[in-house]
């Protein structure tokens, strides 16, 4: 059974709604996609592989200013129910918990956790590093990662090319392997109808979005998670710049839409729970 | 419904063809659809990715022709075919080995090639005397040393290691 003491808030730090924008934006969230030089990408990768990149990682972590003290948890050595719940907590993946039915967490699958960061290892790509963040704070969120990236980046090397930059198992994350998302919730917007329209829009300036728990995930409970699409081409502060300006804007409009349900009619009985089914209070 | 072709299956595509002013409606199965050359659906992939490779050869597009598919990377064996399938590259020199072919990719999924994000500097071109990059680097050699059987410079290290630490 794993030791929730060991971590931070349990995890659960994102979730107390006490950042900026609390009563709308539930939490921020930012990972970067890096992988090591020399060795082969998760895909093609062997046992044998991913354990001498777990073995790397963890000598980096144990040598890295910014992760004395880190917590490593094997995912491929805890029960089903623990890597259940690190998912919940969004400290992991469901690909890295192994939670797709019969599939299990691949050998050296691994979370090394500290404070508002993390690194994923054996993932998709080797390492995933994110820091996550309570309310619409994307630029303390990166600030918390960037200067994980850089001294993990000192300590290992990172698979970089002149023109295509950070380079990803999937060419979708190549270039910055920058993914901002933000965890919103819109219930004015989906009463009033004029969610549609929004998530519309947001395709067309280069966005997308994606349900609670991350990509492939079904939209409950109102929550949006909002993010870029693209992450070459643009420096990371341009990727978060334009991220920040169209959530500040969804803000804006679910701030609109609550007062005009507040305004035209009682409170409802009833809250929608997805797009189109409802659910009691 | 059994397929109308081998009578032995389950029927899982309706195909309606017009000719001169006859509509022929055929029931077919997977196999047999295949064979008629109807496109089934099941060759194409259910990554994002794979699909939107799919969909770009669908549509004439050029982004992966078929002739390169045996291209393959010298590091790590992968073919420009099992990218084109899985749509997960092997290591980080399928982007060179696959270069021409993921640049007009990237250009479709991210609107450019070019990375104008934050440059890297690997370990060693910088600071250089950093004894926590040397400590690192010298486990490296210590792990391969043993791993070769070359148990005369896997003392070495060791010992340096000691130092170090």
């Amino acid at each position: 059974m794993i030791d929730l003491s060991l971590l931070p808030d349990g995890g659960m730090g994102w979730l107390d709604a006490s950042g900026p924008k609390g009563s709308i934006v539930l939490s921020t969230r930012i990972r970067l996609a890096r992988n090591l030089e020399g060795y082969v990408f998760g895909q093609r990768a062997k046992d044998a592989d991913r354990t001498a990149v777990l073995t790397r990682v963890e000598e980096a972590s144990g040598a890295s200013d910014l992760l004395q003290g880190a917590v490593t948890i094997r995912l491929d050595q805890l029960e089903r129910v623990d890597r259940q719940l690190l998912h919940e907590r969004h400290l992991v993946s469901k690909e890295l918990a192994g939670l797709d039915r019969e599939a299990r967490p691949r050998p050296g699958a691994a979370l090394v956790v500290q404070g508002t960061v993390g690194v994923m290892v054996n993932e998709e790509d080797h390492l995933r590093l994110h820091g996550m963040r309570s309310g619409f704070a994307l630029e303390d969120a990166y600030a918390d990662l960037e200067g994980l990236d850089a001294d993990l980046g000192r300590l290992l090397p990172f698979a970089f090319h002149p023109e295509f930059g950070y380079l990803t198992s999937c060419p979708t994350n190549a270039g910055t392997g920058l993914r901002a998302s933000v965890l919103i919730h819109l219930p004015g917007l989906v009463l009033t109808k004029e969610v549609g329209k929004v998530l519309q829009g947001l395709a067309q300036v280069g966005l997308t979005f994606r349900g609670l728990y991350g990509e492939g995930s079904e939209v409950v409970g109102n929550f949006f998670q909002l993010s870029n699409q693209t992450t070459l081409g643009k420096s990371e502060d341009e990727l978060l710049d334009h991220l920040g300006k169209i959530v500040r804007q969804v803000i804006e409009y679910e701030e609109q839409a609550r007062d005009v349900l507040l305004r035209n009619r009682p409170l409802p009985t009833r809250w929608p729970t997805r797009l189109g089914g409802h659910t009691d209070c | 419904m059994m397929c109308d072709n081998c009578k032995e299956r389950d029927a899982v595509i309706n195909l309606t063809q017009v000719e001169h002013d006859t509509k022929v409606t055929l029931h077919l199965c997977e196999q047999c659809a295949q064979q008629k050359g109807v496109e089934t659906g099941a060759a194409v992939l259910k990554t994002p990715l794979g699909g939107f490779l799919q969909g770009m050869i669908g549509k004439g597009g050029n982004v992966l022709p078929t002739p390169a598919d045996g291209l393959r990377c010298a590091a790590c064996g992968s073919t420009l075919k099992d990218f084109r399938e899985s749509g997960r590259l092997g290591c980080s020199q399928c982007y060179d080995s696959f270069a021409p072919h993921l640049r007009d990719l990237l250009r479709r999924l991210h609107g450019s090639s070019q990375h104008v994000g934050e440059r890297y500097a690997p370990p060693g071109a910088e600071g250089a005397t950093d004894p926590r990059l040397q400590l690192l680097e010298l486990k490296e050699q210590l792990r391969r040393a043993v791993e070769n059987e070359n148990f005369e410079l896997a003392a070495e290290l060791r010992d340096r290691i000691r130092v170090l630490e």
